[in-house]
């Protein structure tokens, strides 16, 4: 099978090209010679059909960046029939570079000039059929965003794979790639005789919005106000759907599944029923939020935003170790960790990949907000309730900040922070949607595994032995939570809100729903008794142990998976629940020593 | 001769040298940044921050750790 490999420099539109000529039928892979996986696609080009491959997005074939690596082994290690180089048209004075690195290589290739409007909106002209010639490959102009022209490039890409050119041999490649630097000249040489560039160049639109956006006062305040917004479209319209959803579960449950498990042992029920299919409910009850997170974060990514708040940040996260679109994860994180965990992959510096994802789980998610809105409603005056709340967000951005400092030794950066800042481009729904819909249903294949042993884990927990009422102290989860009352009895953790933390360790979501089970009761009958049950401190420091101890199962398969390490992930846990026994430590002995 | 940290807000130069490392100065290069090459400086952020430069038809942000390694001209 023909093999064909898409490259460009990075913002190029690389992505979306992708996406539009291989749909949604693509697929991560491994590859020979390299240890990241990389997206491909079958296509059918010209009567064949071809694998197309999408490289990540490099600055220079010869440079020293995991992703530049990771395409010369590539090219090392796999023969391929084509080289489709993509550049953003107007960047052409500096992009061609790229374009002349694979033609040493002797590999066919076609130039494809791509986001063909915005250099005809600068007044931009490049004469494709001279530069053609002068480069000896097809130069087709595109927009990928629009459609335009992929016709007549996807044709130009089928006429040289027909020509049937012996693929270049691997090995011959890897000696060939070699320094070389006769192509500046070269490149400003055909720059001047087929590109013809406005002398005073700006774009207008983009420095216009620029001017309020990283305006020097305003410019932070904004950013905060933008992702307050962008967090609360995200549960407005995702509670409903999550709603909606849990309905459709619980529905099918009575209507259907109970009635089938009537006649079948207790045991064998409760696993289906309250175990698997649990599991099942609670899985799909994170997708309508989850996915909408990605959108939001492809949204944020792809528009031009997270660079320029990278920009706003970035003094102060460097201080810490971190970078300026450290934050914006970091910020992400507060709605949900797992897209967050993921949105790091922009980061190409393993380490300050890694020391981010040492961070973000300690952010306030959104489903601790539901744990803590509950206790606190249950514990808290009115008066008190926003005070209380407030010195937990306060705490979790405190946590970070001190995970940062504390490890930036440890994950010492070295790549130097040079950021584009691309003009603002507002991608199509086809752009979200499909860019989305591949972040999210790796995800989930991911997640649920973890998930669904979890749930079916503290199920079998709590209700074995089975002569005992279920969650109580003689269970195994009791009996679990008795095992560590003295590691929790100086936290003030009592024996039920042990069993809790084990629930919440599945997912916070649950822990609510766990203390239903525990107490024997619901809603605000669960509340008034909880009040008679712990006291404010005791609640507290409940409340503080939960916001740091380990996020949920999701995040933590994500955090393993991102980081590709079992270590990495076992190092996150460990920290953040000495972390958490530290701090709800120090709290409640501080408190009851005060004499409250 | 100056450094590139040391251009004014909307200030134009030409870039004379780049003292860099080999990966610094092929990043620097795939950015646009070569001897020769015309620049401006757009805006700094607060708390000296990362510079804003504008080169040719890219726009690019840098901290002062990676624009004191460019050496310009600036015009005057």
């Amino acid at each position: 099978m023909k093999r064909i490999a898409l490259l460009g420099m990075p913002n190029t539109g690389k992505s979306t090209l992708f996406n539009r000529i291989s749909g949604a039928s693509a697929r991560v892979g491994n590859w020979p010679g390299i240890t990241v996986d990389l997206m491909s696609a079958k296509i059918l080009i010209g009567g064949h059909i071809a694998e197309l491959i999408d490289l990540p997005g490099i600055y220079d074939l010869h440079g020293f960046s995991e992703d530049e690596q990771v395409v010369r082994h590539f090219l090392s290690s796999n023969a391929v029939d084509l080289v489709i180089v993509l550049l953003n048209s107007s960047q052409i004075d500096r992009q061609l570079s790229l374009v002349l690195q694979i033609k040493k290589l002797n590999i066919p290739s076609v130039l494809a000039l791509n986001m063909a409007d915005e250099a005809k909106q600068s007044g931009i002209t490049i004469d494709t059929e001279s530069l053609a010639n002068a480069l000896h490959i097809p130069v087709l102009s595109i927009s990928a965003k629009y459609g335009d022209g992929l016709p007549k490039a996807l044709q130009a890409a089928t006429q040289i794979i027909n020509q049937n050119q012996a693929a270049t041999d691997p090995k011959v490649i890897s000696e060939l790639l070699q320094e070389d630097h006769q192509i500046e000249h070269e490149m400003e040489n055909l720059i001047q005789h087929h590109v013809q560039i406005p002398t005073t160049f700006t774009n207008n639109t983009t420095d216009k919005i620029d001017k309020i956006l990283l305006h020097k006062w305003l410019g932070l305040p904004i950013f905060f106000a933008a992702m307050f917004i962008l967090f609360q479209f995200i549960f407005t319209v995702g509670k409903p759907l999550q709603d909606g959803l849990a309905w459709v579960f619980s529905l099918f449950r009575s209507s259907l599944l109970d009635p089938v498990f009537t006649s079948s042992p207790v045991w064998l029920s409760g696993l289906m029923l309250d175990g698997v299919y649990n599991g099942i409910a609670t899985v799909a009850a994170f997708v309508p939020i989850i996915v909408l997170f990605f959108l939001v974060m492809s949204m944020v990514e792809d528009s031009g935003y997270l660079s320029r708040a990278a920009f706003l940040m970035d003094s102060l996260m460097a201080k810490m170790g971190l970078d300026g679109r450290g934050f914006v994860m970091m910020l992400m994180g507060f709605g949900c960790n797992v897209p967050a965990l993921m949105g790091t992959r922009i980061m190409r510096s393993r380490p300050m990949r890694l020391l981010t994802m040492l961070v973000i789980p300690l952010s306030l998610c959104s489903a601790r907000l539901q744990v803590f809105i509950f206790i606190i409603t249950a514990l808290f005056t009115v008066k008190h309730a926003p005070l209380v709340l407030f010195t937990l967000y306060v705490m979790s951005f405190l946590t970070m900040f001190l995970t940062a400092i504390l490890f930036q030794g440890q994950y010492k950066n070295a790549e130097p922070f040079i950021l584009e800042l691309p003009p603002y481009r507002f991608p199509t729904l086809r752009q979200i949607v499909l860019r989305g819909w591949h972040e999210v249903k790796h995800f989930l294949v991911r997640a649920s595994k973890f998930i669904m042993i979890g749930v079916v884990l503290v199920w079998a927990l709590t209700n074995f032995p089975s002569n005992v009422p279920p969650a109580s102290a003689s269970t195994y989860a009791g009996q679990i939570g008795a095992l560590f009352a003295p590691i929790l009895d100086p936290l003030g953790i009592n024996n039920q809100l042990a069993i809790a933390l084990i629930f919440g360790f599945v997912a916070k979501e649950i822990v609510v729903g766990a203390l239903a089970v525990i107490y024997g009761m619901q809603g605000d009958a669960l509340m008034m008794h909880m009040a008679t049950q712990i006291d404010w401190v005791q609640a507290m420091s409940f409340m503080l142990f939960t916001l740091i101890y380990t996020p949920c199962l999701s995040t933590i398969a994500t955090l393993k998976s991102e980081a590709k390490s079992s270590t990495f992930m076992w190092l996150s846990i460990t920290w953040s629940l000495g972390l958490a026994w530290v701090v709800s430590f120090v709290f409640y002995q501080s408190a009851r020593w005060l004499g409250y | 001769m100056q450094l590139l940290t040391q251009l004014k807000i909307g200030q134009n130069a030409i870039i004379t040298a780049i003292e860099a490392d080999e990966y610094l100065f092929h990043r620097l290069s795939a950015l646009g940044f070569r001897v020769g090459k015309p620049l401006s400086i757009i805006r700094r952020a607060n708390f000296n921050g990362p510079l804003h430069v504008r080169l040719g038809t890219t726009d690019v942000i840098l901290r002062d750790a990676e624009a004191s390694r460019i050496r310009i001209n600036a015009a005057i």
